[in-house]
């Protein structure tokens, strides 16, 4: 799928009559924005495509989106999009969860609908809280989240949504930001993915956790906390203007990254890593950095596409048919059989 | 069941009806000589019910009480519509088996005991202080006991098989001697001996000569003892095509035909459970007919992307028991609230939680027609035997697809294991009901969703469909528009509307299935009890009662005439595997004064059982609660001590 012919569509095409009713100021906004931006220059046919969400703020998305939709259960999106998908591979489905919906109630449906390795994008908006339950803790929630109902604070490891995802046998990783202007660019690389693309996005619930990725995410000093990986480039981050410009470099002794200062662009000389998306082990390796110590890793983390659940579903049931007779009759009759002749006569 | 024996010849016995029960340890392969035990039966020209008996544990410990596996045939040249009350014949390959089973023979029945097995280990795991063979202790009972194992090995032996591969085929030893003691041909069990280890020659030339050598003993030691050959006339039925049919092929069979006559693929999701996961295993082989089988991760996952396929337009199906439709029912109310075509497939075990897994009780009725949150109404349907299970799903899938409803189809474990002799039916006999989707709209018409044909149906669109695109979820949703909407006449509406939906489902007229119209008794049953409950209404109209029996297939919505039925009869007894709850369903729908007859030990009502309360209902006392029957096979606790 996500090869059909291209449609010209502009943003209008994608917005429905219905009011969005999220928060002002909510990054779902941004998100939908992204979308409705990227979907265009894709050349997406809204009739072949469908967004099916479970529940949450972010699962409201549907129905701000002109395609056809399905607000599901909680949890459960994954599982209705693998029927559609298995139903009609055609379709160019999109999925929206949460980091409560999609990690912590729909935690398994997320292992396996990755595992399986289902042809779809699946848009992970992660504000570590829950939103439209009134602010309680997440599981992506950091230790000692204060909450309703944890008001001394969280004591249990928060979830790591990307480290999750390759665990689970992800082929695509990647990783955007609701307002940054590279998302509609990891949207596009998800898209172009053929099999289950995996896209934790850092959403900003301004109600109950106001800029809790500020120290990465806003824009005064982003330079020096993202780092925005492209296949085939040095892992460079920083500018001059903010202090120098930076990059990853791998310690092979220690078998780990360190920063290192690169000075007049010869990032060569310092030994700075060149990014390779299709190798698990760094991927792997970006996603588990410690954020403090080293900027975030963002854009697209791992791309390696393999054969996707649906076609090999489809090849296995068009082999299995194959010169089989497909004759109900036959096939009620099948097994051993016998023939009574004469009158019908019933005594009980 | 009464056993008659007509004109006894010197050594054969002419019978109309005879229950035979196999039982060994779980290892000595009784479900496959039950099976084949059947076929031979069916090709006979016998009418037939089979109640397998096996274990939850998958490999018991050997020996062992709570290791026994057992299979019981009732068969004969009449009508038979159960596995029988009390066995006839017994067959015994162990003392365990031997142990378990031994109460609920027919006194004067025959045992056949392998005394090989008897040895003093296998005696203590049973229990045993003395040999039961020798310390007299059956007499009661016609023994015949021999060394089966030690002949068995004899009979293998040129094939070079060791002891432990030679006694694998004890069970085919003792199918020979069951042939012959009812004068049935080896050579179909040759042949299926033949393909069965088509890679494995050797192996059945082994089982083969087991086999003959059964057979052979029973024509030589037919002089010595109670062994007699038995002749069992076959039973006159309508002409055609017959085979033998399990509850669970018959559902999966008439899925196939379901989507078949809707002309749509199936799609089904399924997760590995007691007794259901039968269905999945029929369905993931008939890929031709356009069948799409998925092993989900969880029950909750299979319902959900039935429920997807079902959007995607195929017919979405699922199947599981009790504790897995308990993790479905969220998904349901979404299948009821985007009005979406659905079959759900419940066979019923034991329950609450995990219950008894492989036995079998009727007590998800309250489930099926309220179990969900909200008022979230679907259609319910029940299947009373194995055979009537084919019409029953083909009857589910008429409903979803014409309704646009998820229904739930009840059958239970009886009737999953249990197989019956079944006319094979014409397919082409049966109407079809091809489901439409929505194309398109006439010029300048708009597009509503939620708009109702004159059944309350929906219109089904198919996502790839120019022009109607449009959004549906489980938030409740405007009339028309399928906006979201929380008004509260919105809501009232919309509620009235869906359970306008399904009350308004077409459902035949309820006919009554024996006896007269009306009188002083109706005995109202569904779903598997239909045959002991027929046959002790039989044997009270034989007697002169005006009783009748009435069985109902659509649990939800009722059949419009069955509160006036009912009204006809000074007595209502329902006779049902749970606490009441059916009639519970009838009282309230009725005002009607239905009496309560319960069992919920996990074993099927026994015929005798109901004929003693219609008799007591007769004499004004009506109801009450079947004793529980140690005694009774199945027995879901063992008779651990």
């Amino acid at each position: 799928m996500n090869e059909m012919t291209k449609i010209e569509t502009t943003l209008k095409d994608w917005e429905t009559d219905q009011e969005v009713r999220w928060c002002p100021g909510c990054g779902d906004y941004a998100i939908l924005k992204a979308v409705q931006r990227t979907l265009p220059q894709l050349g997406a046919d809204p009739k072949n495509t469908v967004f099916v969400s479970g529940i949450g703020c972010s699962s409201r998305f549907p129905y701000y989106m002109e395609t056809y939709g399905f607000h599901t259960i909680h949890g459960r999106a994954p599982a209705f999009a693998t029927g559609i998908k298995l139903a009609n591979p055609d379709l160019d489905v999109w999925l929206v969860t949460g980091d409560g919906d999609g990690l912590s109630i729909g935690g398994n449906h997320m292992m396996h609908v990755l595992r399986r390795n289902v042809n779809m994008q699946i848009m992970l908006f992660n504000n570590e809280i829950y939103g439209l339950t009134k602010g309680q803790y997440s599981p992506t929630s950091r230790e000692h989240t204060r909450s309703p109902s944890t008001p001394l604070g969280s004591v249990d490891h928060p979830a790591n949504p990307c480290a999750f995802a390759l665990g689970s046998g992800a082929r695509f990783v990647g990783r955007g930001i609701d307002v940054s202007k590279n998302l509609p660019d990891v949207l596009t690389a998800a898209h172009a993915h053929q099999g289950a693309a995996f896209i934790e996005i850092f959403q900003n619930c301004i109600v109950y956790n106001k800029d809790v990725f500020d120290d990465f995410a806003k824009p005064k000093g982003a330079e020096q906390q993202q780092l925005w990986l492209a296949h085939g480039e040095p892992m460079l981050f920083g500018s001059d203007k903010t202090g120098g410009v930076k990059g990853l470099r791998l310690n092979t002794q220690a078998f780990a990254f360190e920063v290192v200062d690169v000075a007049d662009g010869d990032w060569q000389a310092a030994g700075v890593q060149v990014h390779d998306a299709t190798n698990r082990m760094l991927a792997h390796m970006l996603v588990e950095l410690p954020f403090g110590d080293f900027p975030m890793p963002l854009g697209v983390i791992y791309d390696d596409p393999a054969p996707t659940y649906e076609a090999a579903v489809h090849a296995e049931k068009e082999r299995a048919s194959a010169g089989k007779d497909a004759s109900l009759a036959h096939l009620l009759a099948k097994g051993q059989t016998w023939t009574v002749s004469g009158t019908a006569s019933d005594p009980v | 069941m009464a056993t008659q024996t007509a004109e006894a010849q010197p050594d054969t016995q002419v019978q109309d009806s005879m229950v035979v029960r196999f039982a060994g340890d779980s290892g000595d392969g009784m479900q496959l000589t039950g099976g084949q035990f059947t076929l031979s039966t069916a090709l006979a020209g016998n009418d037939l019910a089979t109640f397998p008996d096996f274990p939850a544990e998958i490999r018991a410990p050997q020996g062992t009480l709570f290791g026994v596996s057992a299979f019981q045939i009732n068969f004969g040249s009449r009508q038979i519509n159960t596995a029988g009350d009390a066995p006839d014949v017994l067959v015994a390959m162990n003392p365990a088996a031997l142990k378990v089973n031994l109460a609920s023979l027919k006194p004067g029945g025959l045992i056949i005991a392998d005394s090989g097995a008897f040895t003093k280990r296998n005696l203590e795991k049973a229990h045993y202080d003395a040999n039961p063979l020798e310390d007299g202790s059956l007499a009661k009972f016609d023994l015949l006991a021999f060394d089966i194992s030690e002949r068995t090995i004899e009979a293998v032996k040129p094939f070079g098989l060791g002891n432990k591969d030679a006694l694998r085929s004890k069970n085919m030893w003792t199918l020979g001697l069951a042939l012959w003691m009812f004068d049935r041909p080896r050579e179909p069990l040759h042949e299926w001996l033949k393909d069965k280890f088509k890679s494995k020659p050797e192996i059945a030339d082994a089982n083969i000569a087991a086999l003959d050598a059964g057979h052979a003993y029973g024509e030589t030691a037919e002089l010595s003892g109670p062994l007699k050959q038995v002749h069992m006339p076959a039973r006159p039925v309508e002409p055609g095509l017959y085979r033998t049919i399990t509850g669970a092929e018959s559902v999966s069979l008439g899925l196939v035909a379901g989507a078949q006559l809707a002309e749509l693929p199936m799609f089904f999701g399924g997760y590995p459970i007691t007794p259901a996961s039968a269905i999945l295993h029929h369905l993931a082989r008939l890929k031709e007919f356009d069948v799409t089988t998925f092993q989900a991760e969880d029950e909750i996952a299979a319902i959900c992307a039935a429920i997807g396929a079902s959007y995607a337009g195929q017919l979405g199906v699922t199947s599981s028991s009790g504790p897995g439709i308990a993790l479905k029912t969220e998904a349901m109310g979404l299948g009821i609230m985007v009005e979406l075509p659905l079959v759900i497939v419940n066979s019923q075990r034991g329950g609450p939680s995990t219950g008894l897994p492989t036995k079998t009780e009727q007590s998800d009725l309250y489930q099926a027609v309220y179990g969900r949150n909200g008022d979230a109404p679907l259609p319910v349907i029940a299947a009373r035997s194995p055979a009537d299970a084919f019409d029953v799903a083909i009857e589910a899938c008429r409903i979803a697809t014409q309704y646009m409803t998820p229904v739930m189809l009840l059958t239970d474990g009886y009737i999953a294991n249990a197989a019956e002799p079944w006319k094979v039916p014409d397919p082409s006999a049966y109407e079809p009901f091809p489901a439409t989707f929505l194309e398109g709209l006439p010029e300048g018409e708009e597009f509503l969703p939620y708009k109702r044909d004159a059944k309350g149906a929906r219109p089904w669109v198919k996502p790839g469909t120019p022009g109607l695109m449009h959004r549906v979820g489980g938030i409740e949703k405007h009339e028309t528009t399928g906006n979201i909407d929380y008004s509260p006449a919105n809501h009232q509406r919309m509620t009235e509307l869906r359970r306008d939906k399904i009350a308004g489902i077409d459902v035949p007229d309820q006919e009554v299935s024996w006896g007269d119209g009306t009188g002083d008794l109706v005995v109202v049953g569904w779903g598997s009890t239909y045959g002991p409950i027929k046959q002790a209404v039989n044997r009270w109209i034989e007697k002169g009662a005006k009783v009748s029996h009435v069985h109902v297939r659509h649990i939800w919505p009722l059949p419009q005439n069955l509160g006036e039925l009912l009204s006809g009869f000074k007595h209502v007894l329902m006779p049902e595997m749970n606490t009441g709850q059916f009639k519970t369903l009838l009282r309230d729908q009725y005002l009607i004064d239905a009496e309560s007859l319960t069992k919920t030990s996990g074993q099927p009502f026994q015929i005798a059982e109901l004929e003693e309360a219609i008799g007591r209902c007769l004499d004004e006392k009506c109801g009450g609660r079947i004793r529980t029957n140690e005694d009774q096979l199945p027995n879901p606790v063992g008779v651990e001590q």
